[in-house]
């Protein structure tokens, strides 16, 4: 891809950010004007319609890197490469987003910060195997095999989230939740749903907009890496 | 096949006997075990909970752990010099590298294991007697599990800057099935219970075994020079 092109999508990417922002706004307005107060849970659940789709975009984020590092394991096409490391990062942030408004939830919910439910433990160990993704990502120079490094983790990564999950599951039905309230969406009534299902709209823009800034400035540092090497040789 | 094991024999048996002219890492692990096991026996209220209790958890942390130290040293091995060219050029196939510096490993880890569990038993003063077979038998599926994914990220990571660093912090999120599940299996035989009331465990550390060295063994060819 050319500096134009990468500079182009980077725009492209903004404007999309920028209209999934206002429209994150008008989820928000909808959700404290216009939905129905949740009966038990009291106003505390209007934080699920940020939390829920932050972590579907997280979640979203993770399985593309999986996909796209097995796929530049078999096709060795370095944009796939670029594609799977700056939606591992964009999926940080929504990570960080779904693991901050949690607890903020489930606090006067469930009385607890925090519970290692399967859900929350799995989506735990998954950021923070990200963390190292990053991490690893940093600690090496050549292009071609920080590349071939990370997709194997990103792989990893996928298969290892089920078991962590099953680790849980197992963990839990041998000491039995002292939490009543399970996590999981009720059936929910029209309205909510109407601004719930909104908002997943919304994050995933979120998640596409951000994805496209965050490969375009990947891009544009290859492109600057490569002069950089050229005028140094 | 055949050359394929004879291969990966040839080069477990190099690793090995590099291992026991020096036996830094050996002992490095092992005086890392024995303080683990230590420091974990005090780090616990004595009048609230007894040492029976966080033995299982002691136990699994120290094998880990003091496995862990030792991991790397496969791959650093090979880096000095560019050992690993020359292996790679003697057209030995990298499945046969990736089974013989498991093979090492696995020799490392369970030898480090083999010392420290009588060590563990005097320390926390366990009562094992019939429970040993199982005990094993589920330190031999833990132990092939995360010395499977160990074996594949020290190939990496000794390629990075602070490998040392790198190891724990990528590994560690890979230990979470098979060390939870080899501590409830391990709680059940100390509390001399039946193995048929932990057949959900046995059954997901095999799965994970499985899934993982066949992902592993996969998976190593890319993190080789090419």
């Amino acid at each position: 891809m050319t500096r134009d092109r990468a500079q182009a999508l980077a725009r492209r990417g903004s404007l999309l950010s920028a209209v999934a922002l206002l429209a994150l706004a008008g989820v928000y307005v909808r959700a404290l004007m216009f939905t129905p107060i949740e009966r038990f849970q009291g106003p505390a659940q209007k934080i699920f319609y940020v939390h829920a789709p932050a972590a579907w975009s997280a979640l979203l984020a993770f399985s593309v890197t999986g996909l796209l590092s097995a796929l530049y394991l078999w096709l060795r096409d370095r944009r796939l490469d670029l594609v799977a490391s700056s939606s591992a990062e964009v999926g940080l942030a929504f990570s960080c987003i779904m693991l901050t408004t949690g607890p903020m939830w489930a606090k006067p919910i469930w009385g607890t910060w925090w519970t290692w439910d399967a859900r929350l433990t799995s989506t735990l160990f998954i950021f923070l195997l990200f963390v190292g993704y990053q991490v690893l990502r940093g600690a090496m120079t050549d292009p071609e095999v920080r590349a071939r490094y990370c997709a194997v983790i990103g792989i990893l990564g996928l298969v290892l989230v089920p078991f962590i999950h099953m680790t849980v599951y197992l963990f839990r039905t041998l000491h039995p939740d002292p939490v009543v309230m399970k996590p999981g969406a009720p059936s929910l009534p029209g309205d909510m749903l109407t601004t719930l299902l909104t908002s997943f709209g919304v994050f995933t823009l979120l998640y596409l907009g951000f994805l496209a800034q965050r490969y375009a400035l990947a891009v544009l540092r290859d492109l600057k890496d490569e002069e950089t090497s050229r005028a140094v040789s | 096949m055949a050359e394929l094991l004879r291969a990966a024999m040839a080069i477990a048996g190099k690793d090995l006997a590099i291992e026991w002219r020096t036996k830094t890492a050996f002992v490095s692990s092992m005086t890392f075990a024995v303080l683990v096991l230590a420091v974990l026996f005090f780090a616990r209220d004595p009048t609230a909970v007894g040492a029976v209790e966080v033995a299982p958890g002691a136990l699994w942390v120290t094998f880990t752990f003091a496995a862990m130290i030792g991991l790397n040293r496969a791959f650093l091995l090979e880096r000095e010099n560019r050992a690993m060219d020359g292996i790679l050029l003697s057209q030995v196939p990298p499945v046969a590298v990736f089974f013989g510096k498991l093979a090492a490993n696995l020799v490392f880890v369970g030898t480090v294991e083999l010392v420290s569990l009588p060590l563990f038993i005097l320390f926390y003063d366990v009562p094992i007697g019939r429970g040993l077979p199982a005990l094993a038998l589920i330190t031999v599926m833990a132990t092939v599990a995360f010395v499977a994914v160990g074996t594949l990220l020290s190939s990496m990571v000794v390629r990075t800057r602070f490998a040392e660093l790198m190891l724990p912090l990528l590994l560690l999120p890979f230990l979470v099935p098979p060390v939870v599940g080899a501590v409830q299996v391990t709680a059940r035989i100390l509390a001399e219970r039946p193995l048929s009331e932990v057949q959900g465990w046995l059954k997901l550390l095999a799965a994970f075994d499985i899934v993982f060295v066949t992902l592993s063994t996969l998976l190593f060819e890319a993190t080789l020079e090419e």
